[in-house]
């Protein structure tokens, strides 16, 4: 049982057979149900992913002909004029689409009919598989009850009350009556009348069809299996990029198969950092991977297709002929992240006290330009060639806009503070490791320690910064970080920390690791 | 001496391919203050690419990127690629070296595998030649074998320079800088230091014991650098 959220609570949205003998009805509330069948079990109706189910359906459906659209929450409709004949009749057609939607797991009631509205009628409340004739059109609708009519409900319980029962009812009345009664309600589009006038096909009724969705593929088909369809694939890039260059798209990620003779495929795969239509680059890509290509007795089909693309903007290359720096970081990226894969990254800062995860790295991307000043309107006159962008500084340090900066904690007591850059090594240990020290004040610095069977004796240090756990994520046994930043004799410079304060009741003496090297 | 020496090192001669080698312990961060202090000298804009194989990250940490920003004095767009073997880093770094959008390429080798031979360096020289970007080969626990690079140092860290604040604490970074091998400049010693705020990278004469029973004898001076 399905349900979905109502006026006053959840409403039931669909039944399996099971519950609809429990007793649950489609539109009844959640909880009368319960009270009726204590068992049944209820699931949050997901209203949008069907809706998008029923589109992709509807498109799947254009293999019976080409102007489909979905009807309603639950129905789609087909224009099948001139495209039945090729499924062998009408008949045949609707058994074809039903064997086809028991396939996936659907069940379907189908039905054919001169008119949009005749058809929705048959199929809902008519037999299985009916198909309608024009002539027999208005005895069959007369048979149906006023519910196939797609009333409103208001509209439905009226017409219950006047005691019309059937379309034939309806149908039987005079017109001027029929208007009179129903036209004034603010719902002209939906009146008996105008319903009926539909069904019969005296008005018109037109089906919109939502375009295709856009695709991207090049095909070349060889008259001949070859063994190598390297001559081939420039051809067919320069076709999909010629392609997404008149749709401003760019892509993302592209899948090439290769058919071979025998029915078998093979298929390439290559993503990029940025949206490209450079066929050059997409073709060198893929190219590597055609060391392990095994040609069979050759391949007679080659298929390029991009998977996923996004809007890209036509840009002005150099005068030069060169690309400019992203797009050229945008290629060094891919091209070594189509040979080592995750190993390519980019730093991926998480606003963390813990070091670890401050200093975390996250898949590659193309680094954003450096911020320039901005530009600025010249003053008419005055300034001439002066203020050419030459004459800007070389460099604009911000020491305000450090990343360390940004990073901290501001708010919380701080008033908006900006906290002092912190002292971060150049390089962290991949895990923190173990030392052993001496020290003279279990709280104080230490004085000497040995990190991989080596002693050494700590001349200076700078310290404590004590990072506490974050306690609304570590366990509650964690213990804070005395980290302190120690030189020793020969000079190295070392960032070592204390795990725990004796006494803190979060397990025995604290140990010390060395967790970075400064430089 | 520190200023013709500053200027002999940062004017580079355009036969040479921007190809040099730091040679140092894993277990300090020298050599890679040192080779960022010269990309600071340098003032190439633009991302860095940091390649590291399997050993060196396991042996020397991965790069952090707070303590580069504040090394560099502004952010500094890293792309980093940690390679399975030597052989791989390699190739990172030959790809690399063919996209003029990067500052500089920083591959670090821990050791000294049987990939990193001539040959490989002169691939590496080559395309460093050709599109201009700078290479800066970090060797943790190598040994000097045959190298095209026009540079070769051996960099450690030496005991810092007062700290403004206070006495007791690590100040500014200086490292011992051997220059043991060019084709630029006759090799010497000097204490390198990083002047963040001028985006220059000072090179001081060393001062050093001299050897034992060299001058007139007597007790030798005791080392004069970064005293209290």
């Amino acid at each position: 049982m399905l349900a979905a959220e109502g006026r006053h609570g959840p409403v039931i949205h669909a039944v399996t057979e099971a519950a609809a003998q429990a007793g649950a009805s489609v539109g009844a509330r959640v909880v009368d149900a319960r009270a009726l069948a204590p068992e049944l079990v209820v699931q949050p109706a997901d209203l949008a992913g069907d809706a998008a189910a029923l589109t992709r359906l509807a498109h799947w459906a254009r293999r019976w002909c080409p102007w489909s659209a979905t009807d309603g929450v639950d129905g789609l409709v087909l224009d099948t004029t001139g495209a039945a004949h090729l499924w062998g009749g009408e008949a045949a057609m609707l058994a074809d689409m039903e064997a086809r939607l028991a396939d996936l797991g659907q069940t379907a009631r189908l039905a054919v009919a001169p008119t949009h509205g005749a058809a929705w009628a048959l199929a809902r409340y008519g037999d299985a598989r009916e198909v309608s004739a024009p002539s027999a059109l208005r005895a069959r609708l007369a048979m149906l009850p006023v519910a196939a009519l797609r009333l409103d409900g208001q509209t439905r319980q009226t017409l219950r009350r006047l005691g019309l029962k059937r379309a034939g009812d309806l149908m039987a009345l005079p017109r001027a009556a029929l208007d009179r009664r129903f036209g004034h309600e603010g719902k002209l589009l939906a009146t008996p009348l105008r319903r009926i006038d539909q069904a019969l096909g005296h008005l018109p009724e037109p089906v919109v069809s939502p375009a295709p969705p856009q695709r991207f593929r090049a095909v070349q088909r060889l008259p001949e299996p070859v063994m190598d369809p390297q001559p081939w694939l420039s051809d067919l890039f320069a076709v999909l990029c010629a392609d997404l260059a008149r749709a401003g798209q760019g892509v993302r990620e592209i899948r090439l198969e290769l058919y071979r003779v025998d029915g078998q495929a093979s298929r390439f795969q290559a993503v990029t950092a940025r949206a490209t239509r450079d066929a050059d680059h997409l073709h060198r890509l893929l190219e590597r991977r055609f060391e392990t290509l095994d040609a069979g007795f050759g391949f007679d089909t080659l298929a390029l297709e991009a998977i996923r693309w996004e809007p890209q903007e036509a840009s002005q290359a150099g005068l030069d002929g060169a690309d400019g720096a992203e797009v050229a970081l945008a290629t060094l990226i891919d091209r070594l992240t189509g040979r080592i894969g995750a190993a390519v990254r980019s730093p991926d800062p998480e606003s963390s006290h813990l070091p670890e995860r401050t200093a975390r790295w996250g898949c590659a991307r193309v680094p954003e330009p450096p911020c320039r000043p901005a530009l600025t309107r010249l003053p008419a006159a005055a300034s001439g060639l002066a203020g050419a962008p030459s004459a800007a500084p070389h460099r604009s340090p911000k020491p305000g806009l450090l990343l360390a900066d940004r990073l901290a904690p501001a708010g919380l007591g701080g008033g908006g503070l900006v906290a002092p850059a912190r002292i971060r090594p150049l390089r962290l240990l991949r895990a923190p490791e173990r030392i052993e020290v001496l020290y003279t004040v279990p709280e104080g610095p230490p004085i000497r320690f040995r990190w991989r069977r080596k002693p050494f004796l700590i001349q200076r240090h700078q310290g404590p910064e004590r990072i506490a756990p974050e306690w609304w994520q570590a366990p509650a046994s964690a213990r804070l970080r005395d980290y302190y930043k120690v030189e020793v004799a020969d000079g190295a410079r070392f960032w070592l920390f204390r795990e725990g304060v004796a006494g803190d009741g979060r397990g025995g003496p604290p140990n010390w690791f060395l967790h970075g090297l400064f430089s | 001496m520190v200023d013709s020496l500053v200027v002999r090192m940062s004017t580079p001669a355009l036969h040479l391919p921007p190809v040099t080698e730091v040679l140092s312990s894993s277990r300090e961060g020298a050599a890679t203050g040192f080779v960022l202090a010269q990309l600071d000298a340098s003032g190439r804009q633009g991302p860095i690419l940091w390649v590291q194989d399997r050993l060196s990250m396991q042996e020397g940490g991965l790069p952090c990127f707070q303590g580069v920003t504040g090394q560099m004095g502004q952010e500094f767009p890293l792309l980093h690629v940690a390679a399975k073997d030597a052989a791989q880093a390699l190739w990172a770094m030959e790809e690399g070296l063919q996209c003029a959008a990067l500052s500089a390429v920083i591959g670090e080798i821990w050791g000294t595998p049987k990939a990193l031979d001539f040959t490989a360096t002169k691939r590496l020289a080559l395309r460093a030649g050709r599109s201009g970007v700078p290479l800066w080969l970090i060797r943790a626990d190598g040994t000097p074998g045959l190298s095209v690079a026009p540079d070769r140092w051996r960099v450690t860290s030496a005991p810092s320079a007062a700290h403004p604040l206070d006495p007791e604490a690590p100040g500014p970074a200086l490292w011992q800088a051997e220059l043991f091998r060019s084709r630029r400049s006759p090799p010497g010693r000097w204490v390198a230091s990083h002047d963040r705020a001028a985006h220059r990278l000072d090179l001081a004469a060393a001062l050093c014991d001299r050897p034992v029973g060299e001058g007139q004898g007597g007790p030798a001076p005791s080392r004069a650098v970064g005293g209290n």
